[in-house]
């Protein structure tokens, strides 16, 4: 058991990798100018990498099963790398149809910031409490992964379709919104670089606080720009907060998950900075000249179409498979809980966008904005519901 | 009421209508050359025609899309306000609501409680919102859906000329030879294009199904939304709680005094018992806490049969038998039982004896049993020895000014005070016993009261739940699917043959999916001297 749990992380790491050979693969294929529109060698290579990371992590998903005797989908580290092979599942499928190279430039790299992203929790197998025991938990979980990453594949399409179109020449209110979308996934891979640097310095600091009249500790695994309110530091040599976290902010570990963000989003910032530095310009308009042969009406189209597609899917895993599970683990199939009402929302926003998409003028620019919208509803569902409004479903 | 008169054919449309309903023909103006507006094949839409009448303003106002689109949106930022503090079942059921809000999340926490967003999704309004989509949904359905069907389905495969013209793909070809033309019909079976022939006009359809998906699955909504309306209906809707303890039969609420449970047993496992569980050793350790692998309630059911009057001895009848587990319920008679809660080793009895203050030996004067099920007040015994309790706390605490409490009914932490009367005695001396305490106030009592046994047993939290609406909720949910996946999986397309004057005019259209539409009408001129038709749309943009 031991070995195969050691086999399945390795399988883990070699589809991260190979993900990262296909990113640069499919840039090349961008960067030959020789053949235009035509499916060359290297296209084939770049496709074909991408399939074999797939099926290297398919591999892994299914030792783990085996290992833990049930689907790999029951804790955030779970969930968040089985969502980003759902991503490049959607990613490959959409290829299929449209055989837009961008596509894979651009899904690739948010793939390997997820799987980043996911390393960061415990990696543990975990064993299931008895409402967990259930196939419907399995239905439920896969299939709101796949419908997710496949409405995510809109907001590839969207973030491009923007990229190319937004006029670069000033800096305006949209290229600047542009701009703190690019800043958000680097503060993300802040996240998983901070964490994982400060995890192997194995760095941590105690303080010791009041909680509802009792003594607590709280250990920190980052130095604490944000400390608990009201703490001190018991751990000597170590870091005090510089800024205590506000009064008003209460819940277990609150301060914690602020000094976690704002770790985040400084280190964003350097990587950002750097970026920019080197760049000389706005992010934006570094990668708008390499978007020269994209077809803004293809893209619009990738961008309702994979609306299109995953909407159904999502509403079957995310409202009627979760209703189903949810009648039978607590024989309530609706009970408002924030991940549940989360979910709701998405489903709301994606109605919204198919409605608008009726109407004249909701095409183009303002829907590709839609998809934006609707993947930070998606990021936020998993991210901030999950760590801050704690809910049934809240994972370790 | 107004028609217009199609100058092509004569036929009388009735006013709104864009493109003649029996010729094609577009009605503005001749030399217009924009793309034509083909949604539902530019009929007469009531909304769009008659805005006099009360009836009329209300109608058009719910058959707006931009109405429904912001209803849905005020739905979505209500929805999230919600999740901002917990909603009321979420938080502990020890307090005060007003008090927790207050407490817990300040001056924003007071304001919320007060505005009602505790309780949101019950409020009246979040309610009169989702009906009013629902409302909508229907409105705009009719107004919509009826002139759709009737365009669709009286379709003439010979069509105006100008109609073609104005498509967004289109095409002509003055030096066709039959021989293409029989190709192209051909290619066209080829790819399941239904076709319809009229003087050598044609019209090929397929996935004409899809378009009713929209109308399916706002169907499946309404029948949804009805589900949760019935969710009020009496006898359509049970769902009670009821703790049972281990041996003892209960009454189960909310089934008309008629059913009782039993619970035999209740069976708790964690993780780590089993050699099994090793692989999860290393998590168990780090959280430090039990985590509950199975748990189950052995129970029976029984069914009273007396016909009496209330109040009389029941005569109990089983019904069934079983297990019930989470998610694996004791189904009966239309009702399930859950296995919802537990609650561990509670106290079921205690033993005491009575032994003289200075006895080294402790040697027993008395033994008695305090079933907390039913305490006596009084024990007598042959020797002349009264013993009475004078207070009794199921869940003794300390408060913060010294005096004694009981926290809950329940017997989780009990204490006693105990009067003991010697033989003849008309004074008793006070004892006062909990779990770990015996305490003499006075200082000088020649008896003494000592623990000798605990009788613990488990209480199960069962839940009875009848839901007849879960049917009409699962058909609303299936019929919904089924019509999402039947407009978004599949498209309308249409290609229309228009041969005139030696010359060969094509145009295609599709509901969505140009991409797909484009592939196809490739290959479907493969073979044939036709070149791909153009797409009109890039050639306005390119031109401007
Ligand atoms: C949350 C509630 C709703 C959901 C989930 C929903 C879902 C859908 C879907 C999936 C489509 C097909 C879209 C497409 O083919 O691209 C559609 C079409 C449509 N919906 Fe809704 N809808 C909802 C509420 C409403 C409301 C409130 C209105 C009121 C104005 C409305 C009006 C329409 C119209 C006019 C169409 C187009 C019908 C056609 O193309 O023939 N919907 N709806």
């Amino acid at each position: 058991m031991e070995d195969l749990l050691f086999w399945s992380s390795v399988l883990l790491y070699a589809a991260f990798v190979l993900y990262f050979i296909s990113t640069v693969l499919f840039a090349a294929t961008i960067k030959d100018k020789r053949h235009e529109k035509k499916f060359t060698k290297l296209h084939l290579l770049a496709l074909s990498t991408t399939i074999i990371g797939f099926l290297t992590q398919l591999s892994y998903f299914i030792t783990r099963w085996i290992a833990s005797g049930h689907a790999p989908v029951s804790n955030m580290f779970e969930f968040v790398t089985f969502f980003s092979m759902m991503l490049v599942l959607a990613f490959v499928i959409l290829y299929f149809i449209y055989r837009i190279e961008m596509l894979g430039l651009f899904a690739l790299p948010v793939t390997l910031v997820i799987i980043g992203y996911a390393s960061v929790f415990p990696q543990e197998i975990s064993p299931l409490v008895p409402s967990l025991k259930s196939h419907w938990l399995y239905i439920h979980v896969t299939t709101v992964a796949l419908g997710e990453a496949i409405l995510a594949v809109s907001f590839v399409a969207g973030i491009i379709y923007l990229i190319k179109q937004i006029s670069q020449e000033r800096l305006t209110g949209r290229n600047f919104l542009l701009e703190v979308i690019i800043y958000s996934i680097f503060s993300a891979i802040g996240f998983a670089v901070i964490s994982w640097g400060f995890t192997l310095a194995d760095y941590s600091a105690t303080f010791e606080l009041e909680v509802d009249e009792q003594q607590v500790e709280m250990e920190y695994t980052l130095p604490a720009i944000i400390g608990p309110y009201n703490g001190t530091l018991i751990t000597e040599n170590k870091m005090d907060g510089i800024i205590p976290a506000p009064e008003w902010l209460h819940g277990v570990e609150a301060s914690k998950k602020l000094n976690t963000l704002v770790w985040s989003l400084l280190v964003g910032l350097v990587l950002y900075g750097i970026t920019l530095l080197i760049l000389k310009k706005r992010v934006a308009k570094a990668i708008q000249p390499l978007l020269n042969k994209a077809n803004p009406e293809l893209l619009d189209e990738v961008c309702y179409r994979a609306v299109a597609i995953g909407f159904p899917v999502f509403t079957l895993g995310g409202l009627i498979f979760a209703a189903i599970w949810a009648q039978e683990a607590w024989n309530r199939y609706w009970g408002w809980d924030p991940k549940e009402v989360w979910a709701l929302i998405t489903w709301f926003f994606y109605a919204i966008f198919l409605h608008l998409r009726l109407t004249r003028g909701w095409h183009g620019e303002k829907s590709a904005w839609l998809a934006v919208v609707g993947f930070a509803i998606i990021m936020f569902n998993l991210i901030v519901v999950n760590l801050v409004l704690a809910g049934l479903h809240s994972y370790a | 009421m107004n028609v217009i008169k199609c100058e092509a054919c004569g036929y009388e449309n009735s006013s709104g209508t864009a493109i003649c309903n029996n010729c094609g023909k577009p009605l503005d103006k001749d030399n217009n050359t924009n793309l034509l507006n083909m949604r539902y094949d530019g009929r007469a839409i009531r909304s769009k025609t008659r805005n006099t009448s009360i009836v009329d303003k209300i109608w058009n106002f719910f058959s707006s899309i931009k109405v429904g689109v912001s209803l849905i949106a005020i739905a979505l930022i209500a929805s999230a306000i919600g999740t901002i503090f917990p909603q009321s079942p979420y938080i502990p059921s020890t307090v005060e609501p007003a008090v927790h809000y207050r407490d817990q999340y300040g001056i924003f926490g007071q304001i919320y409680y007060q505005l009602g967003f505790h309780e949101l999704y019950s409020s009246w309004w979040y309610m009169i919102l989702i009906a009013l989509i629902g409302i909508s949904i229907f409105i705009v359905s009719l107004d919509r859906g009826i002139p759709l069907y009737k365009a669709l389905k009286n379709q003439n495969p010979k069509r105006h000329i100008n109609f073609l013209k104005r498509q967004k793909l289109f095409g002509y070809y003055s030096q066709y030879s039959p021989k293409d033309y029989d190709t192209l019909k051909a290619n066209l079976k080829k790819h399941r294009y239904k076709i319809y022939e009229k003087d050598g006009h044609i019209l090929a359809e397929k996935g004409r199904f899809s378009r009713w998906g929209p109308y399916v699955n706002h169907t499946g909504l309404i029948i949804f939304l009805i589900g949760t309306l019935l969710h009020f209906v009496p006898y359509m809707y049970v769902d009670e709680f009821i703790w049972v303890r281990e041996g003892e039969t209960e009454i189960i609420p909310g089934t008309g005094q008629k059913y009782y449970v039993e619970n035999q047993d209740f069976i708790f496992e964690t993780y780590g018992d089993d050699e099994e569980d090793a692989k999860f050793s290393e998590m168990l350790e780090r959280q430090g806490t039990v985590v509950a692998k199975h748990y189950e309630t052995k129970a029976i059911i029984y069914k009273d049969t007396s016909e009496g009057v209330i109040g009389s001895e029941p005569t109990l009848e089983e019904v069934t038998r079983g297990s019930a587990i989470v998610n694996e319920p004791i189904k009966f008679d239309g009702f399930a039982l859950y296995q919802s809660k537990y609650q561990l080793n509670e106290f079921q009895s205690m033993s005491f004896k009575l032994h003289e203050t200075d006895d080294p030996e402790e040697q027993s004067l008395l033994e008695f049993t305090v079933d907390f099920a039913d305490p006596e007040r009084v024990y007598t015994f042959d020797n002349g020895f009264k013993i009475e309790i004078n207070k009794y706390y199921p869940d003794y605490v300390l408060d913060d000014d010294g005096t004694p409490r009981s926290q809950t009914n329940y017997p989780r932490n009990p204490a006693f005070v105990f009067f003991v009367y010697p033989p003849g005695e008309e004074e008793p001396e006070v004892s006062f016993i909990g779990i770990r305490q015996n305490l003499d106030p006075s200082q000088s009592n020649q008896y003494r009261i000592g623990l000798t046994g605990i009788d613990v047993r488990d209480v199960s939290g069962l839940n009875l739940k009848k839901d007849l609406t879960l049917p009409v909720l699962g058909l609303g949910a299936f019929i919904f699917m089924i019509g999402v996946i039947q407009g978004m999986y599949w498209q309308h397309r249409r290609i229309w043959i228009h041969p005139e004057n030696g010359t060969l005019y094509i145009a295609s259209h599709t509901n969505k999916n140009w991409f797909g539409m484009n592939k196809e009408v490739e290959k479907i001129m493969q073979n044939t001297n036709f070149e791909m038709l153009e797409d009109q749309e890039n050639k306005v943009t390119k031109d401007k």
